[in-house]
This record gives structure tokens, C-alpha cells and sequence, in this order.
């Protein structure tokens, strides 16, 4: 643990001297090269990517997946996650699907909630009360969410996508996503539905394109560095449509779960790499 | 019930979308609504009702993809939006290109983590390069570096510039860009300033 905190450290040493070498390119104005700006925020990236604090998520998830907690204290190790009773290897590569003993389709953050009332008798609006972690709070759910999507590390995204709910799941999904509304006219199309687009410097995938949509979706969640929190792909959706000037997306709510299922099953094939890092 | 749906439909886009407007999609449209109505809060200034849409937002929610809008539907709508336009009552659309220029580095505005009492920006940056100075800038639009040295610095000019950033669908139906006057982001005043930057001799745009 020691020494991983050590590396970690180093490689956060080297990422911020990176930051600063960029701060100061930044500095000299017109007469840097944009070309070499994005250079440099490339070799922030990869000095990022060495080390990943997401580790520590996963561990803590891994403990509360095993914690009796709740009115049953019991712990969620019976939980069926969609490939039966305490499977959790590559569990992630086949949500969202339809749960007949709950008769929804459920990504994994809705498939949390119902087996924590199912098994640990939590009622629904304590299982969802706080979804995303913040400064100085750390959430179960967070942490459940890196351990169980990094058990699936490695393999090939399998949504079935074909029991009724959920062929209706994913083309309600496809609606959503190109909804427009909103004071700014926005849908998740505007910014996705271009190749090689960037806002400001930051590169936007075009989720309508196979090797986009298998790239973004396989790589949340995600250590956000500059939140220092790991983000599940519920608070991407989430923070997304704040920034498209929509209401508040409520968690695992069935527009989440149908928007989800249309992302990842047009990941299919890709092959799951998270939780990773980002800016 | 259903004929009464149909009859409200303009028959030109009846005519030409025919399977777009068919009934089984109809009803998907209809029932993702529905199913986002129960799956948002209304938090801070962002109501429920911004789910809702508009003439431009559901035709252009439609038209996506593979499906192509047919050059008849483009044409109404910008045309509609056209008419939607306020221009300035005293003729007066260049301001302060220094205070367009902090306007378009603002991304603030209508999300509802916003206070509604904090005027909005007008976060051009976000999507156009502007000036050379701005490194940090996105390319969902055009690049409107030397905008009025390449088009003219005349009134005819501004006039289009201001309508553009007030209502962009009036001159590229579906376009991207938020209709910053029509759907109150920018005031009169402020829509004043970024077409200075945009239009003034003195602007880093046209440098």
C-alpha cells in the first residue's frame, strides 16, 4: 500500500510538472503554437495515465460488497448482477438487461439499488439518497461501482439488447439522445454525433460512430482528476444534461437507464478498460 | 383521436418524412417525453417545461442521423425563425468589442448549478476560434477568426452578424448554435458587445 502510494505520488509529482510546463506555455500567449499546446496536454494525459487513484475506490468497494450492512445485515454478495447470484467477473459487459425479478431492464447503479432492498432492506430512497461522492463525502455507491466495473477489465463489451424491455429500452434510449430542448436548443447529439470535434481542447467522440462510441462508453467510470472523486457513468449522464441546460437527471431513473442501454450496447465489441483516469 | 394528431401536422412534412411521421414513431417520440417527464427534477431555474420543444427543436430532433431534412421543411423553418429576429429599435448593433470578448470566454448561464441573477455568457470560445490570442478554443462551428476583414465591415454585415447570434436557425436550420437572443442567454446589450468583437476594426478578430 505504501509503496503504491509512493509511485502514485511520484507520478503525481510528474503530472503536475507537466500542468505547469503547460501553464506556462499558456503564458507566452500568440506566440506558442496551438500545435504544441495540444502537444503538451497529450504528454499531461499520458502522465496521468501511469498511476490510477480509482485503486482505492475499488478496494473500498470491494470491502462494502462484502459488508453486512443494512435493517438484514446482510451483504450483497447474493446479489445477481446478471449473470447470476455473487457473479461479478465481467458482469458489467452485459448491463444494462432485463431483471425479471424486479421486471425492469437496469444498469448497474439501478441493479445496486434494488439489491440493496432486496437484500439488505434498505428502502428505495436510502439505497439512491446519495448517488455521487463530493469533497470530504464518500459514498458506498462510488466505490461499489469501480469495484464491480473493474472485474470486467479486459473483456469485450455483450449487451444482449434483445428481451422486449429491452429492444424498447434502447430505442426510447435513441430518442433521448436526440432530443433537443432546453434554453440552448442542446441534445447529447450536438456534441456527439460529429467526428473530431473538440470544446475548448477537449476532444468530444462522435457516439454515433462505432469506434467512438466503444472508446468513451469502455472507459468509464473514471478518476476525474480535477474533482478528485471517481465519476460513474450515472453522473456522466448526469453532468452532461446539467450542461445541456436540462433539469436535474434523477438517479438510475428509467430515462438514465434507457439513454445507458442505447450507449452501451452500440459499445459492443469494444473492450471494457476502466475505471480510468481523465482530466 | 389519432386523425386529429395527423390534421395538425403541416402536409408538407407529412408529405415528404412519410415513415418519420408514421404513427409507431409518433407514439416513441410521445412515450420518450413521457418517460423523461418522471426521470428529471426541476432544480434551480431548470424546470420541467425545458423538456418541452418547440417547432425548430422537434423538427430537428427528427431530421437526424441518416435522415436527411428535405430542403422544403429547412426552408420554412428558417424563414419562420427569420420573423422571429428583434433588432435593435435605435439601429444600434456594434458595442464594446472588449466586453464581447469577456461575454464569449464566459461559459455561465441557464444550467441550473447557475445563480439566474448572474448575467450569462455567451461561451463562443467553446466551439469557434475568434481571436489569435485564444489558444483554448472548441470546433463544433466555424472559425470566425478575421470575420469582418474577410466580409466587409459594413452595415449589411453587421445586420447579419446580429441575427445570427440572436437567432442562428433563421440562416442554418438545425445548426448547433444556441438562439442566444430568442431564447433570452444574451440582453439586447450584450449581443451589442459580441458583435463588436466580431465587427469592429479595432477587435483582435480582425487583426
Amino acid at each position: 500500500m505504501d509503496l503504491r502510494r509512493k509511485a502514485l505520488r511520484k507520478q503525481w509529482g510528474r503530472a503536475a510538472r507537466t500542468a505547469v510546463a503547460m501553464a506556462a506555455l499558456a503564458a507566452t500567449g500568440a506566440l506558442a503554437q496551438q500545435k504544441s499546446a495540444i502537444e503538451e496536454i497529450e504528454k499531461y494525459r499520458a502522465a496521468l495515465g501511469d498511476g490510477n487513484p480509482a485503486e482505492l475506490w475499488e478496494a473500498r468497494g470491494d470491502a462494502i460488497w462484502k459488508e453486512k450492512r443494512g435493517p438484514k445485515k446482510a451483504s450483497l454478495e447474493q446479489c445477481d448482477l446478471g449473470l447470476g447470484p455473487g457473479v461479478v467477473r465481467g458482469a458489467y459487459t452485459v448491463l444494462p438487461r432485463y431483471f425479471a425479478d424486479t421486471g425492469k431492464v437496469e444498469d448497474l447503479e439501478s441493479r445496486l439499488v434494488s439489491c440493496m432492498v432486496m437484500l439488505q432492506g434498505f428502502t428505495p430512497e436510502q439505497a439512491k439518497k446519495d448517488p455521487f461522492g463530493g469533497p470530504g463525502k464518500k459514498v458506498p455507491m462510488d466505490a461499489l461501482v469501480a469495484f464491480i466495473t473493474s472485474e470486467s477489465r479486459g473483456l469485450p463489451m455483450k449487451v444482449a439488447g434483445t428481451h422486449p424491455k429491452e429492444v424498447e429500452a434502447y430505442d426510447l434510449g435513441k430518442q433521448i439522445f436526440y432530443h433537443r430542448g432546453g434554453p440552448y436548443d442542446f441534445s447529447c447529439a450536438t456534441c456527439h454525433g460529429v467526428n473530431n470535434q473538440r470544446i475548448r481542447l477537449q476532444d468530444l467522440p462522435n457516439l454515433e460512430n462505432p469506434r467512438d462510441a466503444k472508446k468513451a462508453y469502455t472507459s468509464w467510470p473514471a478518476y476525474r482528476v480535477s474533482q478528485g472523486e471517481v465519476r460513474s457513468f450515472q453522473w456522466r449522464l448526469y453532468d452532461c444534461f446539467r450542461q445541456q441546460r436540462f433539469p436535474e437527471l434523477e438517479f438510475a431513473s428509467p430515462a438514465s437507464v434507457a439513454l445507458t442501454m442505447y450507449l452501451a450496447k452500440n459499445a459492443n465489441g469494444g473492450i471494457f478498460d476502466a475505471p480510468a483516469i481523465k482530466r | 383521436m389519432k386523425t386529429m394528431k395527423m390534421l395538425a401536422i403541416p402536409a408538407a412534412i407529412l408529405a415528404l418524412a412519410g415513415c418519420a411521421t408514421s404513427p409507431s414513431q409518433e407514439e416513441l417520440r410521445a412515450n420518450a417525453i413521457a418517460m423523461m417527464k418522471v426521470s428529471f427534477k426541476e432544480s434551480g431555474q431548470a424546470k420541467l417545461d425545458r423538456i418541452d420543444q418547440d417547432d425548430m427543436q422537434r423538427l430537428c430532433s427528427q431530421f437526424v442521423g441518416d435522415k436527411v431534412m428535405p430542403k422544403e421543411v429547412s426552408e420554412k423553418l428558417e424563414k419562420a425563425q427569420q420573423a422571429l429576429i428583434k433588432y435593435p429599435a435605435d439601429g444600434k448593433m456594434v458595442g464594446d468589442w472588449k466586453q464581447g470578448e469577456r461575454i464569449a470566454q464566459s461559459g455561465v448561464g441557464k444550467q441550473f448549478t447557475d445563480d439566474p441573477k448572474t448575467p450569462a455568457g455567451g461561451n463562443c470560445y467553446a466551439c469557434h476560434q475568434l481571436t489569435q490570442a485564444e489558444l483554448s478554443y472548441g470546433t463544433i462551428g466555424p472559425s470566425l477568426y478575421h470575420f469582418a476583414k474577410l466580409r466587409g465591415y459594413g452595415e449589411q454585415i453587421q445586420r447579419y452578424a446580429w441575427g445570427k447570434v440572436y437567432n442562428s436557425q433563421a440562416f442554418s436550420a438545425c445548426s448547433s448554435m444556441p438562439r442566444f437572443g430568442h431564447s433570452q442567454i444574451l440582453t439586447e446589450e450584450q449581443i451589442r458587445h459580441v458583435v463588436a468583437l466580431l465587427m469592429s476594426p479595432d477587435s483582435p478578430v480582425n487583426k
